[in-house]
């Protein structure tokens, strides 16, 4: 119960350092939200009576009191730019980036798991060494650059795809997720790559150990000693891996919606950013934020439950 | 293994159709393939066979399974439907949907489709009867007096009548916040309904260019909500839109004017500039304006390319306020050591018109084209001009440049070149859009930097009128007592004639004191799918899709 309270206590204090630090990054650099909507109609006076009309004149300690009292009571705000809530913008936005954070993660343990378990199991096939090879290539090429080879062939030259024909949820659930599964896939190569190799340097060095002689030794065969007793073994840091990738995904879908064209969270907070809108920007990135502490806390639980030497403390 | 050669011969699928039809092969076979394995004898070898299949046959209806998914059903939104239009728009309309408090130059030139002012601009820049019916100036020129047309309707349904025009322009006059929505309606005294069809308004002096103000937009007086809810009397009317995603309008049928073509129109937001070409060639955007030629090139036989002009005043502008531009002869010698050509052929796939002041060819009446000629590259002179002003050695300067608009980008990148000729040791300097417009045109905080400058209205003033020393907008610190003087005196010049001489020499004195090193007007590309036809190109940044039709 304790583990648990803590646990939330320092979920908050992050948002409020995080929310904070957001805030404090708009006081330094040039430009505020008064400017970017007068734009090359601005003059002095006309700039003060904006900032005065939109209370961008008060200190910014008072502000940011104003914004965390009515973010807590719920209410985000409203954008500069679109004067829409910031609660149904994002709402709006959620689906998509969450539909593809999900996808590209399935896609992930559905590669890396089978693959890593093949390459440790038959680790002096050639088919190993072929694909070894591969996956140091897939390792390092950025989701952005498959993206654009995607974009490319699978849209242009074969045309198993529309590049920018992103298709609302609102539309067709279908559609929608057809056309978010290559960019899924660009953003899962290069992570599934990592686990696959995590996954089998794992299992080959959990082989080494004494445990698993004992196991043969006992008369288990290869089966029964990596699924029944290396793999659970192997899967308790592939499982930490998995979290920070998927926390690692959320932000990387940002470059992924530019290159594919889709209008999800990435984008808006991009473009809120170089429009200084502030409301939109902080509710994101507390957001965000919220999204990968989560994760971070549902990977502790899933070790605690995987990894009995954990639970006792 | 048996799973995938079934399935391959099932595999030509395109159609959501095909969906439930595969899925049950897929349960079909993998069940047939699962009781096969089960009744066979199983050794330990077998067993760890039987396991690999199983792994495999998993990983196989994955693959394929999304497969199906991905094509089936990822056909993508493409532009095809009969009667839409889907046009490309680098950034989405962000600051305001009410016409008189947008100021991005993108915002408006969409919602040049939704509103129309008591008068609006046709091809040539003339401007022609639109709300208004017919006009008159009265022998004094202070008062002008409107005819609302008979039946013209807002989007709502709701006819448009004298009150609706009286509001629109006061809220434009309106002083209470400090200056008025339109700077030139500061003259107004007052605004007057004479009957139910006629309109009256009062200016406190003479303002020969005041018609060209009057494309204001007439919008209803009782629209509690301008800024998101657009109701306007244009050939399109407003539906929905999406943040970042799009902006829809479809055809306002009981149009006063000739109704346009096309039905639906999505402005759809393309942020990358990257991707633009592959959207286009993809099919996802039928129409995107100000290519690049290098972009153009790509793009091939299936579409209809419009060269025109940009409507801007490139240059790069001087601070001449900071040392050493407060100095004439340094700014001369710079334009002499600058050769406009050169850049376009480096950059523009040689295409540019060469301007020599603060004014465009577009806007022929006042146009002088002599003046581009003033400052041919002479690289000796530039040089006796530098040493006169004591810059022999030259010195070095910071260019600021927007990292947003790449022609700028690459203007600056010859331009640095071009300078060494003399001594100057140029670095550019990127910042993002904001920052340039708070450091650079609000606080004037900067050395030098490139950009290009349109006209806000369908007037010279607009051009000119940030030369004026002490101008809000004269971010260049321009100062020039001949310059104010003539600017006084053709504000209340009432004779065309004498104005379009006083506003030439303005532009003579620009270029002979060398107010910046003007370079340019930007070549600009239409791409419009063959699908269309009639892409016509205005003298004011706006895009008119009502003038664009299916090819029959």
């Amino acid at each position: 119960m304790r583990y648990v309270v803590k646990k939330i206590g320092i979920l908050l204090l992050t948002l409020l350092l995080v929310s904070f630090l957001a805030f404090l990054a708009f006081q330094i650099i040039p430009g505020d939200p008064a400017v970017k909507m007068l734009g090359t109609q601005a003059t002095p006076e006309k700039l003060s009576a904006l900032r005065e009309q939109m209370g961008l004149d008060r200190p910014m300690l008072f502000r940011y009191a104003v914004w965390l009292k009515d973010f807590v009571l719920g209410d985000m705000g409203t954008s500069y730019s679109y004067n829409m809530t910031v609660g149904s913008m994002l709402s709006g936005k959620l689906p998509i980036t969450l539909t593809l954070t999900f996808l590209a993660f399935i896609m992930i343990v559905v590669i890396a798991i089978p693959f890593g378990i093949y390459t440790a199991k038959h680790k002096d096939r050639k088919l190993s060494k072929v694909l070894n090879a591969v996956n140091q290539i897939m390792m390092s090429i950025p989701p952005f650059f498959i993206g654009i080879l995607f974009t490319y062939f699978f849209g242009l030259v074969l045309r198993w795809f529309i590049p920018g024909g992103y298709i609302s949820y609102e539309m067709s659930v279908i559609r929608f997720i057809g056309y978010l599964i290559f960019p899924a896939i660009a953003i899962a190569i290069p992570k599934a790559a990592m686990t696959t190799k995590l996954l089998k340097d794992i299992i080959l060095e959990q082989t080494k150990l004494d445990y698993v002689r004992t196991a043969y030794s006992r008369g288990n065969r290869t089966n029964g000693v990596l699924y029944h007793h290396v793999l659970k073994n192997a899967m308790i840091p592939v499982v930490t891996f998995l979290g920070m990738t998927l926390a690692d995904i959320v932000a990387g879908s940002i470059i992924i919606e530019q290159v594919f064209s889709i209008p999800g969270l990435g984008r808006l907070l991009i473009t809120s950013i170089s429009n200084r809108d502030y409301p939109v920007v902080q509710a994101i990135i507390v957001c965000i934020a919220f999204i990968v502490i989560m994760i971070n806390f549902i990977v502790d639980i899933v070790y605690r439950i995987l990894d009995p030497r954990v639970r006792g403390q | 293994m048996g799973l995938i050669n079934n399935d391959v011969s099932h595999f030509y699928l395109f159609n959501d159709k095909y969906l439930t039809k595969c899925l049950h092969l897929y349960v079909k076979s993998y069940t047939i393939n699962q009781n096969k394995m089960v009744a066979e004898k199983l050794s330990q070898e077998e067993e760890s066979k039987h396991m690999k299949k199983r792994i495999k046959s998993i990983l196989a209806v994955g693959v394929l399974l999304t497969l199906t998914i991905a094509l089936g059903g990822c056909a993508g939104d493409k532009a095809s439907d009969s009667s839409q239009i889907i046009v490309g728009i680098p950034q989405d309309l962000e600051d305001s949907l009410d016409p008189h408090v947008a100021v991005a130059a993108g915002t408006k030139e969409v919602l040049f489709n939704i509103y129309e002012g008591l008068v609006k601009p046709d091809l040539d820049g003339n401007l022609v009867p639109a709300v208004a019916s017919e006009y008159a100036v009265s022998e004094d020129g202070k008062t002008y007096t409107f005819t609302l047309r008979e039946g013209i309707k807002f989007h709502n349904g709701n006819p448009v009548t004298v009150e609706d025009i009286k509001y629109s322009i006061e809220k434009c006059a309106d002083t209470s916040a400090g200056e008025p929505l339109v700077e030139a309606y500061a003259a107004i005294t007052a605004v007057n309904c004479i009957d139910d069809k006629t309109v009256e308004i009062v200016l406190s002096e003479e303002n020969t260019d005041f018609m060209a103000y009057m494309m204001t937009a007439i919008i209803p007086a009782d629209n509690e909500n301008p800024d998101t809810n657009p109701i306007g009397t244009g050939p399109y009317m407003y539906v929905s839109r999406s943040p970042q995603e799009n902006f829809v309008v479809k055809r306002f049928d009981e149009y006063w004017g000739e109704p346009a073509s096309i039905e639906n129109i999505i402005f759809k937001v393309c942020a990358n500039a990257d991707t633009i070409v592959m959207d286009l060639k993809g099919g996802s955007i039928d129409m995107y304006a100000r290519l690049t030629s290098a972009q153009v090139d790509e793009l091939g036989d299936s579409f209809h390319i419009y060269e025109g002009t940009m409507n801007l005043v490139q240059a790069l502008y001087l601070n001449n306020a900071t040392k050493p531009f407060d100095d004439s002869r340094v700014r001369q010698a710079m334009c002499y050591a600058v050769n406009q050509q050169e850049i376009f052929d480096l950059t523009f796939d040689g295409k540019g018109t060469e301007i020599g002041s603060a004014m465009f060819p577009a806007f022929e009446k006042y146009y002088t084209e002599e003046l581009k000629d003033i400052y041919n590259q002479d690289i000796d002179k530039a040089k006796a001009l530098m040493k006169e002003a004591g810059y022999e050695d030259g010195f070095s300067m910071t260019i600021t440049v927007p990292s947003n608009y790449q022609p700028h980008i690459d203007t600056a990148q010859v331009l640095v070149e071009q300078l060494k000729a003399i001594n100057i040791d140029a670095t550019i300097e990127l910042v993002e859009w904001s920052s340039w417009l708070s450091d650079v045109y609000a606080n004037r905080n900067y050395q030098s930097t490139i950009i290009g400058v349109d006209a806000a209205e369908l007037t010279a003033r607009a051009l000119l009128d940030r030369y004026v020393s002490d101008a809000d907008n004269n971010f260049t610190n321009f100062a020039n007592e001949e310059y104010d003087t003539l600017f006084d005196r053709v504000i209340v010049t009432t004779n065309e004639e004498e104005q379009v001489e006083i506003y030439k020499q303005m532009e003579e004195i620009l270029a002979k004191d060398a107010a910046a090193v003007y370079i340019q007007d930007m070549v600009q590309f239409v791409a419009l799918n063959n699908k269309f036809e009639g892409y016509e190109f205005y003298p004011l940044y706006v895009q008119d899709i009502s003038r664009i039709r299916e090819v029959k």
